[in-house]
Parts: structure tokens; sequence; C-alpha cells
């Protein structure tokens, strides 16, 4: 075994890529062989943005331990920014996946940067409070992106800013090859889908590396400092601000790439998908995969956003059943009986316990 | 083994691997008992049918567009159905949202669907649009999504209803036509594609026939409780007659709050208005001598064999909604035997020779006489009706 493998957590984290890895050459592999039903290929993509977004929601509220339920917003303004960058590139970038690339870079910045500007006021709160703001921040976003008409032609990039709900695509004067993206309350209509499996599986990777490394990181071990004491850590001379806004601006930029890719996948796009439902769902990936567990967060991101789709037989119901499939799950998981009951079984278990928890 | 174990378990995250498994576990359960979900028609049992599936919000704020949709496809499919040609159709859910609605079309294209009637709304039917006109291709006719977009660039994608360039055209037109004189007021739900996209062309349009629009008042979803603000505007502007592309539920405040206020105006909605008769604590009184565009009429004589059965099967008065998916079923039924297809023809093959023979059939339909352009749009005569002792008649 090389050295550096000796050390317990670094060998966490390379069978956490191990196996994120194995299961995408799995899934390609049975998708190349036309094994996985329609219905579950045409949610990879999805389901890759969704991995990302729960691991960078992780971050924040596993691994800082600041509530934020406005995650969803920057996840638009990822997604928006994407749309535009790989829209407007059509011709000078003739290659999907570069183009894709680029759509990703472009969302992570803008997400990034949405995130540092909040996070200047935002960070000063906690607990409830910041909860509270952020969430009022991401429908902020999702009103300000309803209002937004882009187009783009040979001149450029045009953009509106709709406030009195008066002004159309047609006030945007492009010119005859010039063609709009985002068209206000509509949202981004008739874009190119160019989001691959393979670019989400690539996006998954790049997350899962930078979160684990930040986390096992000087920085990594401020951040989880701040949250297990932040009087303590401040008397020590840790920024509690700083390492707080490094966490958020990180996930920021991350939800914004999960945006993007998001956003490309799709060839319309509302700004109300991006609602407050949306940041819940994603917490409930987080929560339910266990708060600093970021292999927790990828099953639990998968398995739910399957789900609701498996249980389509169930029609009207299949929201009823997938409600009482989260709270069965959120009861089973932390039931000290059963926990008793496997560990008599699995005399190990205690000490698993504390490696589950070893992401952070 | 111990050691083996002991080597390997730490790294092991031992929950998640549980909690995997048992959803996987599950969800693969619940694939194996699949075929429950709704399916009409006829021939379903023997397995040897021509399958449509619909696409709409069953549940959720647009449920009653989506149920109408899939009411009006699966009784379709019970009439349409011959014995060589026997059809069977699924209705799959999609709460109006384009990811769901693209996770519906999979999980119908696994099912077997060989033609698409939907989806319902418009941002759904944009992206199920791109994937159903992306290899492996399955035609797709939506009997309500009136936007351009959704038809642009695609070749197997169709509209059984009018875009809204076309029909905010149309309504400019029949106004020109029936009230040249009268000053105009436009209102409309800025928020809305459907109802800004009627504006836009109502504008244009209006402006090159010189009808005199005097005001324009819009809204948003969050603001239409209460309208005595704009109406007031445009009572000071001197409008005589209000142009409302807008949905029956605003209208109906729309012309509760112009009485209120007493203000004597004409009004002339389009598809949208279309059941404002039957909203909940309304006095429908008011809607007396409202003009509405819309392609279907309950009340008329030639309808009355779809709307009594409509009745007998769902226990409501069919809307514009389940009028055009039932001619989008007739229209698939006409060309599929136009184009010389198979019951058992592969989707993409239905994808690829279907769109010839749609452009090429006439459709004697509930909602007018349908033709298609090989744009994918539809063209049939716009009409208007009049609402006259609770019931419309054609103006």
């Amino acid at each position: 075994m090389p050295q550096f493998l000796k050390n317990k957590k670094t060998r966490h984290d390379f069978v956490t890529y191990g196996l994120v890895i194995l299961a995408f050459i799995v899934v390609s592999f049975m998708q190349a062989n036309h094994m996985i039903p329609r219905m579950i290929a045409g949610q990879l993509v999805p389901i890759c943005a969704y991995i990302v977004m729960a691991i960078s929601l992780n971050l924040v509220v596993g691994v800082a331990g600041d509530l934020s339920l406005g995650h969803a917003g920057f996840m638009s303004v990822g997604a928006y920014t994407g749309i535009v960058a790989a829209m407007s590139l059509a011709e000078a970038v003739p290659n999907d996946g570069i183009r894709l690339v680029i759509a990703l870079l472009v969302g992570a910045a803008s997400a990034a940067l949405a995130g540092f500007i909040i996070g200047i006021p935002v960070l000063r709160l906690s607990g409830d409070y910041l909860a509270i703001v952020t969430l009022a921040f991401g429908e902020i976003i999702k009103e300000v992106v309803t209002c937004l008409i882009v187009g783009v032609d040979e001149r450029g990039i045009h953009a509106l800013f709709n406030l009195t709900g008066k002004l159309t695509v047609d006030d945007l004067g492009l010119t005859e090859t010039g063609f709009a993206i985002i068209k206000g309350a509509q949202g981004a209509a008739g874009t190119e889908t160019i989001s691959s499996f393979f670019a989400g599986f690539l996006l998954v990777m790049v997350a899962l590396v930078v979160v684990l490394n930040l986390v096992r990181s000087r920085t990594g071990r401020a951040i989880l400092a701040v949250r297990d004491n932040r009087i303590a850590a401040e008397s020590v001379g840790i920024s509690t601000t700083k390492y707080r806004m490094i966490a958020f601006v990180v996930s920021a930029a991350l939800a914004g790439a999960a945006g993007a890719l998001f956003g490309n996948s799709f060839s319309q796009l509302s700004a109300t998908k991006f609602d407050f439902n949306m940041s819940i769902l994603i917490l409930v990936f987080v929560v339910l995969g266990g708060l600093g567990n970021m292999r927790g967060s990828i099953v639990a991101a998968a398995v739910l956003t399957i789900l609701p789709e498996a249980l389509r037989q169930f029609s009207d119901y299949r929201m009823l059943v997938y409600a009482i499939v989260l709270i069965i799950v959120m009861i089973a998981t932390n039931n000290d009986t059963l926990k008793n009951l496997i560990s008599r079984v699995l005399p190990k278990r205690t000490s698993l316990e504390e490696e589950v928890r070893a992401d952070a | 083994m111990s050691s083996l174990t002991g080597t390997f378990n730490p790294v092991m995250n031992r929950r998640s691997v549980i909690a995997g498994v048992a959803g996987l576990g599950a969800t693969s359960i619940l694939a194996g008992c699949s075929d429950s979900a709704s399916e009409g028609g006829s021939g379903a049992s023997d397995g040897a049918a021509f399958k449509i599936g619909a696409i709409g919000p069953l549940t959720g704020a647009a449920a009653s567009y989506g149920n109408s949709v899939c009411n009006g496809v699966e009784l379709g499919c019970k009439d349409f159905s011959t014995d060589e040609f026997p059809l069977t159709s699924k209705a799959e859910d999609d709460v109006a949202d384009g990811e769901k609605s693209v996770n519906a079309f999979n999980s119908l294209a696994d099912w077997g669907m060989q033609a698409l009637v939907g989806p319902t709304t418009t941002g759904a039917s944009i992206a199920v649009a791109e994937v159903a006109n992306s290899d492996p291709k399955v035609f797709m006719m939506t009997p309500s999504a009136s936007s351009p977009d959704v038809t642009a660039n695609k070749t197997c994608v169709f509209q059984a209803c009018f875009n809204d360039p076309n029909q905010g055209e149309n309504a400019a037109v029949k106004l020109a036509e029936m009230f040249p004189d009268e000053k105009f007021v436009v209102f409309y739900n800025s928020g809305d594609p459907y109802s800004a996209g009627i504006r836009d062309a109502f504008v244009a349009k209006a402006a090159e026939l010189k009808l005199e629009v005097v005001d324009e008042e819009s809204f948003k979803d969050d603001s239409q409780t209460s309208f005595t603000n704009q109406l007031t505007k445009a009572k000071d502007a001197g409008a005589t007659m209000i142009f409302a592309p807008i949905y029956y539920t605003p209208a109906s405040v729309l012309l509760t709050n112009a009485n209120e206020m007493g203000y004597e105006v004409k009004m002339m909605g389009c598809d949208g208005m279309d059941g404002i008769l039957g909203v909940e604590g309304f006095d429908t009184s008011l809607a007396e001598g409202l003009f509405l565009m819309t392609p279907f009429s309950a009340d008329e004589e030639k309808n009355a064999d779809f709307v009594n059965a409509y009745k007998a099967a769902y226990d409501e008065v069919p809307d514009q909604f389940a009028a055009d998916a039932y001619d989008a079923v007739h229209a698939i039924v006409m060309a599929m035997q136009e184009a010389g297809l198979a019951i058992d023809a592969d989707p993409a093959e239905i994808a690829e020779k279907l769109p010839a023979a749609v452009t090429s059939i006439k459709v004697e339909g509930l909602t007018g006489t349908l033709t298609w352009n090989d744009k994918g749009e539809v063209e049939k005569d716009p009409m208007v009706y009049v609402i006259q002792d609770g019931k419309y008649v054609a103006a």
C-alpha cells in the first residue's frame, strides 16, 4: 500500500472516488447495451446535477454548519449564465464538449460572484436568521430572472431588465440573425441541449475532489473548528467570517456549475423551476444522506431523484408514497433500537459510525 | 477473513450502502409491477393495439387542463378504435414542469408509445419536443401548447391548437371586422407567455389594421385578485372594449371588478377564457355578452355526441383542451391510415412518415376543419362565440 493511502481519511476519500468511477462505468456499460430503461437514461444528466448540488450544499450545511435555504438561487444563476454562454458561443465554438465546459465555468464563476456578494451581508448572521435570509435571497433571484430578457446577435449580447412587465423580446433590437435566449417569464426556451452524462460524471468528480480536499486542508480544519465552536475558534485567531465565506463561495460556485449542466440538458427552463421547493429538495438529499457525509449525499440524490419517477404507477398518490418513503427512511436511519440491533449483528458498527462521519 | 474485513470495513460507509440497496430494491420491486397505470381504450387486453401516450399536469395548479387533455385522449382512443385499428392510451403526470415532463415522456417511451398527444403546457412541451425530435424520434402532437418555439425547427412535432401569434392576429382581424369603431384596451398577464405572446401579435396586427388601442394594462400571477386600478386607468383613457387574452379565473375577477365600478364595457377573450361559466363563486350573469375566440363550443349541435359521451365518462362538460386532444387523436389515426402504416409500426418509422401524412390530411374535427402546414402549425378557421343566456352562440 502506498504511503499516502495509510492515512485512513485519504483512503476513505479514494474509495469514494473509486465508487463514483465504478458507478459511472457500470451505468455507461449498461446504457451502451440498452439495459437501462429510457426513463432512467433520460435522468442521468439531471441526477449528476442534483448530486453536485447535494455535495455543494453539504459543504455549507454539513461542513460549515450554516443552514442555507436558498441554494436553488445559485443553481439558477449558474443555469441562466451557462445557457447564455453556451447559446451565444454556438458559432464561435462549434464543439459541444468545449462549449459545455465554457458554460460550466461561466456558470460557476457567476454563481461564485453572486455567492460572494450575498455572503457579505448574509454571513454576519447565523442559525435561523441565516436560513431566513438565504431563503429570501433564493426568492429574489427567481423574481430577478423572471424579469430578464436576453438575446444575442452578431453585435453581442443584449439584455433588458423588464421591471414594468411591458417590454418584450422585440425591444432588444436584435438584428435578423439574432435570437432571444431568455424571454422573461417564459424563461429560456428553444435552447440546444449539449449536456452529456460524461460531462455530468466529470463534474461530480471535480466537485468531490474540490470539496473533500478542501475539508482535509488547513482551511477545512478551520471551517470545522468554526462550525464546532465559534467562540473557541475565534479565541485562537481564526476569522470566522472568512472561513464561512470560503465554504459559502465554493459551494455557490459548484452549485452554479451544476445549474449550468442542468440548464443545458433541457430545451426549456423557466425561472420558477428554481423555487423554494428545489432548495428544500436539495436539503432533503443532504439531510437524508447525512450531514457532512458526501457519499451519503450522492446516494441520496440519485435514489431520491429516481424514486418519484419509479413510483409513477401509483399515479395520483405517488407524491404521498414518496413522502411516506422519506419518513420511513428518516425514522429507520435514526432508530436507536434498529441501530442497537445492527450493532449486535455487526460488532464493528460503532467504529464504522465514527468513520461514516469522516468526510467532515 | 477478519483482518480482511478489518482493513476494508472502516472505509465502507455501511449506512449509505444499506440505504442505497434498500432504495434500489424498492425501485426494482416497484418497476416490476408497472402495468397498472391508467390505461384506457380498447384492445389493451390483447396487446396488439396502437399505443398513444398523453402527458399533462394531473396534479398541481394546472391540473384541470391536464386532466381535460388526458380525458380527451382516452375518449378519442375509445371512439376512433376500430377492429382493424385498435387504440390504447396511457396518461402520465408532469405537474406542468419541463424536467418531469421529459421523465414522463421517457417512461411512456418505455411503455412502447408510438405517438404522443401532449404535453399540455407550453414550457413542458418545448422541453419534450426537443427530446421527441432527437433520436430515436417519436411523433408528437400537442393539443394545447401554443408557443411557436414548440414546433420551431422540428420535423415530427405538431400543434392541434393555434399558436399565440396566429391567435393574436386572428383576434385583431376579427375585431376589425366586428367592432371597427370601438376604442380598445388590452389586458394581459405579462408573466404568462401565452398571454404576452397573443398580446404582442395582437398589438402589431391592430396597428396594421388601424384599430384604435387607447391603453394597455398588465398584471402578474400574484396580483390577479383585483383589477380596479387598471380598470380605472382604462376607463379614463376612454376604452369601450377590452381585449383580454387571459385565462378564465382572472377574467372572472376582471368582469366582477368592472361591474362593481359600474364600467359598461364590452370584452373579448381568447381560448383561455373558455371555462369562465364554471368558475366557482362567479356570477355568470356578468359574462353575458362576453365574446370569446375559441375553437370549440360544447353547446353546438354537431358536438353533442362528444359532449354527452364526455359527460357520461367524466361527469363534467368538456372544454377546448379536451376537444383539441380528441382532435389530435383523430388526426393521428387518419394520418396513420393515410401513410399506410401498420398498427405495430416502430415509433421511429412513424415519426419519419407521419409528418408528411399529417400535412396532407383534412380533419373534420370538433374544433373545426383542421389542416397542417409543414412547420407543424395547425390551420383552421377562428370562431368567435358570444355568451347568451349562459350558452355559447356563434357571433
